[in-house]
């Protein structure tokens, strides 16, 4: 029952985010993915690239898939009958994320027969920093997140993965409240930057990995290493601060 | 290419970091060796279209966006599916031209049109389009043109340092015959009557619509922005880009080209106030058009003026949203107009975004300080010289930056203080010694922000020598 955070800065996080998919999609977890920035396609392609089929996951119904931007035109152009998960688009005000979450809570539910026994649930959030774009406030995102935990990390033992934008000088607020809300209550911390002195061929950018406990008091300190990183066609190849092969 | 024959003879002398950066740029050239051969390599389904070709590296469909220069800093070209997001000159001069280039490519290879505009009547932006050059006119513009470009070289040969003759100008290839992909365009002439009129487009010009009565749901959106899209979902539908419409048969692209987006002219207040009401309007608009791209063949250009939004967090919001982001910042009465070092360009052009569709990696230029010039006809881009030593960070550990060069320091211009041997070497000493300290503090941003201020090594703190992970101690658990 763990919350990963994945923070990017300045640079694009969202390899972690594959990783991770193909991670727990090998591990056999039941994945409920809410892909809210590139379509089925785009992570399908890469997933082959890692190992992972997921067309084929989800036709087992290893893979519960919330496909944002198709779904996104079909909630806005046409009324639907029944609640759509991505139903705040049509609201004029500010929405809430409960449709959202109960559709979570309905594809990580245990199947009763129990033929294909999974290892614990899994829920991959591909951006919450877009929830703020689509005109959630950060105290919805943090709420949903809490409803969130409640459900997949405490009652069914699961991990919940989230990424997150941080957007360093430009002063988006809302954007802040969600992310330090988020990273006091997650175990660990993936936080991927670009590099301080700009852009580099050989050295995408930097990872800091932080272990943290929420639960035990402050006194103990937290673990966290700094990895460099080259991304490639297929892997990342990490290495320790200015141990990159271009220098040496 | 030119400079693959000059990293010959100019990688005698030097280490073997000259030796990496050589092959890196062989291996880039060889990676655009296909791209001549163009659309006859591609797979026969997806070539069918006309004006489009797979990519290299990741087969996805792309589309000219008019400027071939621009293609080949975007990877080859514009994703199909995807958003062209330019952020606007301060006077919306070469914006435009960039936004017309993109609608005359799609005449010209037979794509259908879609326009909107709050400003101008799409059909007179349609008037305005540029004429394709064509072969025979152009070769001795060309020609000319490459003329004088040879001299001024001899002579930059002799004062930067070698490396420099190692990275490519941007597009010195004259139009190809044969040009399925990628056309040159005249800014000076108009497009010839009867190709307009034989083209397909649809416009939406948003002062005509204001009037118009529709449903009333849903009220998330302002007006126009609602409008816009309920407009654009339409044509989709109907005209069958999205694959619905089992009877058509011939498969073609929709170019939608969005001007002025986010300006007060569409009825959003994101460019007057810092807290607006409606502060998601337009990045809800671009959600649900990036959704509506996905699952049509279509490409999309927006130019949008960000420099008047005032709200920061709004920019870097939309630039999360779109696809691929270009900005533009024209040297017109800014005090850069007088600067010796940009006489010849009319601009810089900064890529600020481009998207990794179906890829772990994407293609990115080696070159980041570009500019462009309108040069009496033609629209070209180049690597500027701007800050002599700023390509050296590339082989450099971080941290190393504080011995580069900074924007106005006393160093003259044309000219390098040392060796680059030594530069090497002092770049191999400090990875080796930055290994050994800790770096904590944030890094500040210091005077213009073009440079960020590096952390040099640190051996000493407070008369004691710092606490060294790594090497000398193991990390507390």
């Amino acid at each position: 029952g763990k919350l990963t955070l994945l923070c990017d800065a300045k640079t694009d996080g969202s390899f972690l985010v594959h990783h991770f998919l193909s991670f727990y999609l090998k591990a056999n977890c039941k994945v409920c993915f809410v892909a809210l920035v590139q379509s089925f396609s785009h992570y399908n392609i890469v997933g082959r690239k890692l190992g992972v089929s997921l067309t084929a996951a989800r036709e087992c119904g290893q893979l519960v898939f919330l496909e944002g931007l198709k779904s996104s035109v079909d909630v806005f152009f046409r009324a639907q009958a029944e609640p759509h998960p991505l139903q705040f688009l049509r609201e004029a005000d500010v929405g809430n994320l409960q449709p959202l979450y109960e559709f979570i809570r309905e594809a990580l539910k245990p199947m009763e027969d129990g033929q294909a026994a999974w290892r614990y649930p899994v829920l991959l959030v591909d951006d919450l920093s877009v929830l703020l774009s689509l005109g959630l406030g950060a105290v919805a995102g943090l709420d949903f997140m809490h409803y969130c935990r409640v459900a997949v990390c405490w009652e069914q033992k699961g991990n919940i993965v989230a990424l997150v934008h941080d957007s360093g000088d430009a002063e988006d607020e809302e954007n802040d409240i969600l992310l330090n809300g988020l990273s006091h209550q997650s175990h660990l911390i993936l936080r991927a930057e670009g590099l301080a002195t700009g852009f580099c061929r050989d050295v995408h950018g930097q990872l800091k990995i932080l272990w943290r406990t929420p639960s035990q008091p402050a006194a103990q300190r937290d673990r966290s290493l700094t990895y460099q990183y080259k991304i490639q066609d297929k892997s990342v190849s990490f290495f320790a601060k200015g141990m990159s092969p271009a220098v040496l | 290419m030119a400079a693959a024959a000059d990293c010959g003879t100019g990688a005698g002398s030097t280490g073997s970091i000259g030796a990496a950066a050589c092959k890196n740029n062989v291996t880039s050239f060889q990676r655009k060796g296909p791209r001549a051969s163009g659309t006859d390599s591609g797979c026969s389904r997806l070539v069918s279209i006309a004006g489009t070709r797979p990519s290299v590296r990741n087969g996805q469909l792309l589309v000219s966006t008019g400027l071939p220069a621009l293609d080949q800093l975007l990877g080859g070209g514009l994703a199909v599916g995807t958003v062209l997001l330019i952020e606007e000159d301060k006077y919306n001069t070469y914006s435009s031209l960039l936004f017309k280039f993109f609608l005359a490519e799609g005449i010209i290879n037979g794509h259908t049109l879609l326009v909107a505009s709050a400003k101008e009547d799409p059909a007179d932006i349609l008037q305005e389009l540029p004429a394709p050059l064509l072969d025979d006119n152009c070769k001795k513009d060309f020609d000319e043109d490459v003329c004088n470009h040879k001299t001024p070289d001899s002579n930059i040969k002799m004062k930067i340092a070698w490396r420099y003759q190692l990275l490519p100008k941007m597009e010195q290839s004259g139009p190809v015959s044969s040009s399925r992909f990628g056309h040159y365009y005249d800014a000076s002439k108009r497009m010839p009557q009867e190709l307009i009129e034989e083209s397909k487009w649809h416009g939406f010009f948003f002062p005509e619509k204001l009037s118009s009565t529709l449903t009333t749901e849903p009220r998330s959106l302002t007006g126009g922005y609602r409008k816009l899209l309920q407009f654009i979902q339409n044509v989709i539908y109907e005209e069958g880009f999205d694959g619905s419409n089992p009877q058509k048969k011939q498969k073609n692209i929709l170019r939608i080209g969005i001007q002025n987006l986010g300006s007060p002219l569409w009825g959003d207040d994101i460019c007057c106030t810092e807290n607006c009401d409606n502060s998601h309007s337009l990045t809800k608009f671009l959600y649900v058009l990036r959704g509506l791209l996905r699952t049509s063949l279509s490409a999309c250009i927006i130019t949008m003026p960000t420099h008047l939004i005032q709200n920061k967090a709004v920019i870097s919001r939309v630039t999360n949203l779109s696809d691929t982001v270009v900005g533009l910042e024209s040297f017109t009465g800014s005090g850069r107009e007088t600067n010796p070092l940009y006489k010849d360009y009319h601009g810089l052009i900064h890529i600020r975004q481009i998207p990794r569709l179906n890829n772990l990696i994407y293609d990115v230029s080696d070159v980041k300080d570009l500019a462009f010039k309108l040069k009496r006809k033609l629209f070209t881009i180049e690597w500027v010289q701007d800050n002599y030593l700023r390509q050296e960070r590339n082989i450099y550990p971080p941290g190393f930056s504080y011995l580069l060069k900074q924007k106005d320091s006393a160093w003259g211009e044309g000219s390098l203080q040392h060796s680059t041997f030594l530069m090497s070497f002092l770049a191999k000493a400090t990875a080796f010694a930055s290994r050994l300290v800790r770096h904590s503090e944030p890094l500040k941003q210091t005077g213009s922000g073009r440079i960020l201020q590096a952390s040099g090594p640190r051996l000493w703190h407070d008369g004691r020598r710092q606490a060294t992970p790594g090497l000398l101690a193991i990390p507390p658990s």
